[in-house]
């Protein structure tokens, strides 16, 4: 699992001096308008005197103190060498404090809007905080622009993204001004959009590629309800799922699979197909073991391999019925044969792991493999498949 | 530490304080009821909940309780949007009616080299041009046919054989097509013949304008002969050739075969299947014998029995299971006209199976001499003598007065299942049709007693054995999923 924040050292900068939003480069040259926001990612050799800003790691500390005697260096620790030209960090000098907000060579990219939220999931992986936190708004709208064109993903992601308000339609146009080609998912539990002004004023933001993922954990409001612990939850996001749909917008229902949600998948099928036939996209994912998840133990965990059949009758049941339906977060070795095709490889490239059973398998390269968690709990199912 | 609440406090109080939504129930057998929401959403219940439903005795902790909620067949105070979920699909599957026609039948010929005893139509025979329809009533017909809202314009020629008067078949494509370059709708032209008078020319035209041929085939050459009879006894022979070089000009996709069901049929289905697996169809239509023209008079119609007809369904419903089962995909078309009603949130166009019903709405028919009737059945029953559902005429009749005439509205008010005695209180109501011009026939009176309509009986059999098949057997149901259109 990639490390995406530490703590650096720095020379020659005012430890008073503002936060930093830093794109790296690996060129020679760099563009006068861009200085204040290019780094100079330095792995050895010269340094172009263009630059304001170096950064790089403890390793080649000596070799850039040599290279050169004047600007501002961040020195990042070792574990940081998986940056490459591209990459975007911020990096609080009065701190030291490093992050990570983008990786040019990453399968996704999300970007955190809030911690804020008006859902308490049971197995929340970010645990709400109520902060006041809208600085995060304004420095995605500062990160988009350092973004290369050519981004293939973006994420929008919190807490509740909608909950912020004016800035999240700031964000999505700045999207849709700086990366026009880059399709944006948000992750938004839907709610907002049963305002139909709010709805409407989203769709208006006019971007080419955007598309909101809805959770959707039950056919049956309570059960729903109790699963984001909202009374009035199931309603509001129904609502919303409908109002975007009716405004052309493009939706994805995702649903979590745990011990509280398994036994209805098929009902919940059922209900997508015969009330939402027109969202774009329906996934089933797997539990992470993160956040509140682990305080719920209890209540959420269970071996993916005990609800293989429960999900594979919802999986074909909504392919049969012509739906586009995936499944994310799975070992394929605890699915049912009949669904692997569905299985996308889904799990963040930084989060993904294998385990020593998967020595040998021939299905690695389809398997959607581990959450970096899974250590607490995993399938006592997963064997190989050797052919 | 983080506070969760527990399940108890997000469901809602019980007690029998639910609202029941309009629903519909019919029993299924001794114990269990098969019950129907207004969007057509089914569940079968035992005896029991149903009756403990009615009477507001259903507790939450019910395992029914829940998923009558969710399919909303109940409403309470855990939920609110119910009532606007079902309002959407009930509005979806009533999308249809605005469309109005989108099937416009075109009778191009009366004559037909053929004499097939059992012939729903009155045919005659090949020499008297009398029987023709001519190029001003086609024009007045193609008047008419684009006056229809519908985006989506199918045009079907039909006889007799309508390749005996190819010429005007010719006339028509064209003209629509010439008409269509303004109008931009989507246009399509389907051919209904025997393929026994076909000529490469003929084919060539087809691919073209891009025709889709529909042609009969009741089975294996022995059974297709003998309900087929013509002067070189090689009905099949040339059908079966027709089909190879129909699909060799056409593509396989573009040539389809409709069967009728006969009493030398009822011992043959599995043969009859397995007639249009060898012939790489993807499915079948098992279809009766319908109440009109030769079949009556021949007394053909009168020669099997309904529910002969419906064990004869049922055994080739259950043998295509079976094939289906052991890895040939192939599909029976009325069963998946019926699933698509029962498991998905559309509605096929279907005629026969519509309420209100599908006549003037779904199709229409300009039969040769220029009179308009409101369905393929309601022209053989013309042919018969009995012009009831005769809407007017291309020559003398404006659109307007064609479709807004007592002749289509009538039957359509009075027929509508939703209030048809029985009907109105039938579980199967949604899945069913209301068929005036079958009832007309049989009952002299568009609703009819169902009670002796062997439409209902047919029907109600089917809509019982199809729900009963899934209910035994998730992975039919699933199969049966995957028959929907
Ligand atoms: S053994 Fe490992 S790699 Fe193979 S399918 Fe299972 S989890 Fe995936
Ligand atoms: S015709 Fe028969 S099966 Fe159909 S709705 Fe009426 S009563 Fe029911």
């Amino acid at each position: 699992m990639l490390a995406l924040s530490g703590f650096a050292t720095w020379t020659n900068v005012d430890g008073g001096s503002p936060k930093a939003l830093l794109r790296l480069s690996t060129d020679s040259v760099v563009d006068a308008s861009d200085r204040q926001h290019d780094a100079y990612l330095f792995r050895g050799g010269p340094v172009s005197p263009d630059y304001e800003w170096v950064v790089t790691f403890e390793r080649f500390r000596a070799d850039v103190e040599a290279a050169r005697t004047s600007g501002k260096f961040i020195v990042l620790p070792n574990h940081f060498e998986y940056l490459a030209g591209g990459d975007v960090i911020r990096f609080v000098p009065g701190r030291k404090a490093v992050r990570v907000l983008f990786r040019a060579s990453a399968n996704a990219n999300y970007f955190l809007t809030t911690e804020r939220c008006n859902h308490y999931c049971l197995m929340c992986s970010q645990p709400p905080k109520d902060v006041d936190d809208g600085w995060l708004a304004d420095e995605i709208c500062e990160a988009i622009p350092l973004l290369p064109t050519a981004t293939p993903f973006l994420g929008i992601t919190g807490g509740e993204p909608t909950i912020i308000g004016e800035p999240f339609f700031r964000i999505l146009s700045k999207a849709r001004d700086h990366l026009p080609n880059t399709p944006v998912h948000i992750l938004s539990n839907g709610r907002s959009f049963s305002d139909t002004a709010f709805a409407r004023r989203y769709a208006q933001i006019g971007h080419g590629a955007l598309s909101v993922g809805i959770p959707l954990y039950a056919a049956d409001p309570e059960i729903h309800d109790y699963v984001v612990q909202s009374k009035g939850a199931f309603d509001e996001t129904i609502a919303g799922i409908m109002n975007l749909k009716s405004l052309g917008q493009e939706v994805e229902i995702r649903v979590v699979v745990h011990k509280q949600t398994y036994k209805g998948l098929t009902e919940l099928s059922e209900f997508i197909f015969r009330n939402l036939t027109f969202v774009d996209h329906v996934t089933f994912m797997g539990l992470e073991i993160t956040g509140f998840t682990r305080a719920n133990m209890d209540s959420l965990w269970i071996d993916p391999y005990d609800y293989r059949s429960e999900l594979r009758n919802a999986v074909r049941y909504l392919a049969a019925a012509r739906m586009n339906v995936s499944v994310y977060n799975h070992q394929l070795c605890v699915l049912d044969g009949s669904i692997h095709a569905l299985a996308k490889q889904s799990i963040s490239d930084w989060k993904n792991e294998y385990v020593a059973e998967c020595e040998g398998c021939t299905k690695k390269d389809e398997c959607g493999g581990f959450f970096a968690s899974s250590k607490i709990a995993r399938s006592a199912h997963i064997s190989p498949f050797l052919s | 530490m983080t506070k969760f609440s527990p399940l108890s406090e997000f469901q809602a109080t019980g007690d029998g304080h639910y609202q029941l939504a309009p629903f519909r129930f019919s029993p299924l057998d001794n114990e269990r009821y098969v019950i129907t929401n207004q969007a057509g959403e089914y569940s079968v219940q035992p005896r029991s909940v149903v009756a403990a439903l009615v009477r507001h005795e259903l507790k939450p902790s019910d395992s029914a309780y829940s998923r009558l909620r969710s399919k909303h067949f109940l409403f309470d105070s855990s939920s609110t949007i119910g009532p606007v979920m079902l309002a959407t699909k009930v509005r979806t599957k009533a999308k249809r009616l605005a469309n109005f026609t989108a099937l416009h039948i075109m009778v191009m010929s009366l004559r037909c080299e053929h004499s097939c005893p059992y012939c729903q139509v009155s045919r005659q025979s090949e020499d008297r041009s009398a029987f023709d329809m001519t190029k001003e009533t086609a024009e007045k017909a193609l008047g008419l046919i684009f006056q229809s809202p519908s985006p989506a314009i199918k045009i079907e020629f039909q006889g007799g054989e309508p390749l005996l008067n190819f010429d005007l078949i010719r006339f028509v494509v064209e003209k629509a097509e010439s008409i269509n370059e303004v109008e931009k709708r989507s246009l399509q032209f389907v051919i209904t013949t025997n393929l026994a008078v076909v000529t490469n020319q003929i084919f060539e035209y087809c691919k073209e304008h891009d025709i889709l041929i529909s042609t009969s085939l009741d089975g294996p050459a022995k059974l297709h002969n003998a309900n087929r009879p013509r002067p070189g006894k090689n009905s099949y022979e040339l059908a079966i050739e027709g089909i190879h070089r129909a699909r060799a000009a056409l593509g396989h996709e573009r040539v389809s075969a409709l069967m009728t069901t006969t009493k030398a049929s009822l011992g043959m289905g599995r043969e009859i299947i397995d007639e249009y697996v060898r012939m790489h169809f993807p499915g079948i239509f098992l279809r009766p014998l319908s109440p009109y023209g030769f079949a009556v008079k021949t007394k053909w119609y009168a020669s099997y029995d309904t529910e002969s007809w419906v064990d004869f369904y049922f055994d080739g419903l259950e043998y295509i299971i079976e094939l289906n089962r052991r890895g040939t995909p192939f599909i029976e078309f009325y069963a998946s006209t019926i699933l698509t009603k029962m498991l998905t949130p559309f509605e096929p166009d279907y005629v026969d199976l519509m309420s209100p019903a599908g006549i003037g709405i779904s199709a229409v028919v300009y039969n040769y001499d220029g009179d308009v009737y409101a369905s393929d059945e309601a022209r053989m029953l013309a042919e018969m003598g009995d012009k009831s559902f005769r809407l007017g005429n291309v020559h003398r009749n404006t659109y307007a007065e064609i479709f807004t005439s007592d002749a289509l509205l009538d039957p359509i008010e009075q027929s509508f299942a939703g209030s048809a005695p029985m009907c109105s209180e039938c579980a199967f109501e949604p899945f069913c049709g209301s068929e005036p011009v079958f009832h007309k026939a049989t009952q002299d009176d568009f609703v009819g007693l169902k009670t002796r309509s062997s439409f209902c009986y047919r029907n109600m059999a089917i809509f019982k054995r199809l729900i009963g098949l899934m209910e035994e057997d998730p992975s039919i149901r699933e199969l049966f999923m995957g028959w929907t259109r």
